[in-house]
């Protein structure tokens, strides 16, 4: 294994447990505004990752570049759509839990 | 090496898109459920690019493009539509 294919198979790896994290955030953070936190993050972070690792495993820059604009334009659609979703849960009459001790963290 | 981690990483990432399914049925809000159709459009996205890659596919590039922008148009559409109907029912 040379060493091009074991920094994107790192990176790769690394992209895959990010993406356990937002999905874990997902299903297990408490109100919509914390899944909303988790996955909006986690997801592309784990897509640049992956991006990235492909991008070294193909080695052209064709590929390259059509990752990376995949990339960019899933930023973007991530950033609006967090932005808009979070905006219709707040105006549905949904609020931010506060922290005390009676909240419930895991439902 | 890798021809055996790529299989396994779409493998991985369709058991997340599975996982996510279950905030599709919990999901108290329809904003949650949302969130799940978000994390079908990233998941997906990055399975189509990695069988890309083992297949040697280079057209599920493109789908994967076209997925992604498809996710924003979306949650623009998800609401706009529940926005009206609010409105209406503040309007009687």
């Amino acid at each position: 294994m040379s060493v091009a294919e074991t920094l994107a198979l790192i990176f790769l790896l690394a992209g895959c447990g990010f993406y356990l994290a937002g999905t874990i955030g997902l299903l297990r953070f408490p109100d919509v505004y914390c899944r909303l936190h988790a996955l909006a993050k986690a997801d592309n972070t784990g897509l640049c990752l992956i991006c990235a690792g492909l991008a070294i495993l193909s080695g052209d820059w064709q590929v390259t570049a059509l990752l990376a604009l995949v990339w960019l334009v899933g930023l973007l659609a991530s950033t609006v759509s967090a932005h808009l979703i979070a905006r219709h849960a707040y105006t549905a009459g949904q609020r931010p839990i506060t922290i005390s001790k009676e909240t419930k963290w895991l439902d | 090496m890798i021809d055996v981690v790529l299989p396994l990483i779409v493998l991985f990432l369709i058991i997340n898109l599975i996982a996510g399914m279950g905030r599709v049925f919990r999901g108290p809000t329809p904003a949650d459920r949302m969130l799940a159709a978000l994390l079908f459009s990233t998941t997906t996205v990055a399975a189509l690019l990695v069988m890309a890659e083992w297949m040697d596919l280079p057209a599920l590039r493109s789908v994967a493009l076209l997925i992604v922008m498809l996710a924003g148009i979306l949650s623009l559409a998800f609401v706009g539509l529940p926005r009206r109907k609010v409105r209406s029912g503040e309007d009687q």
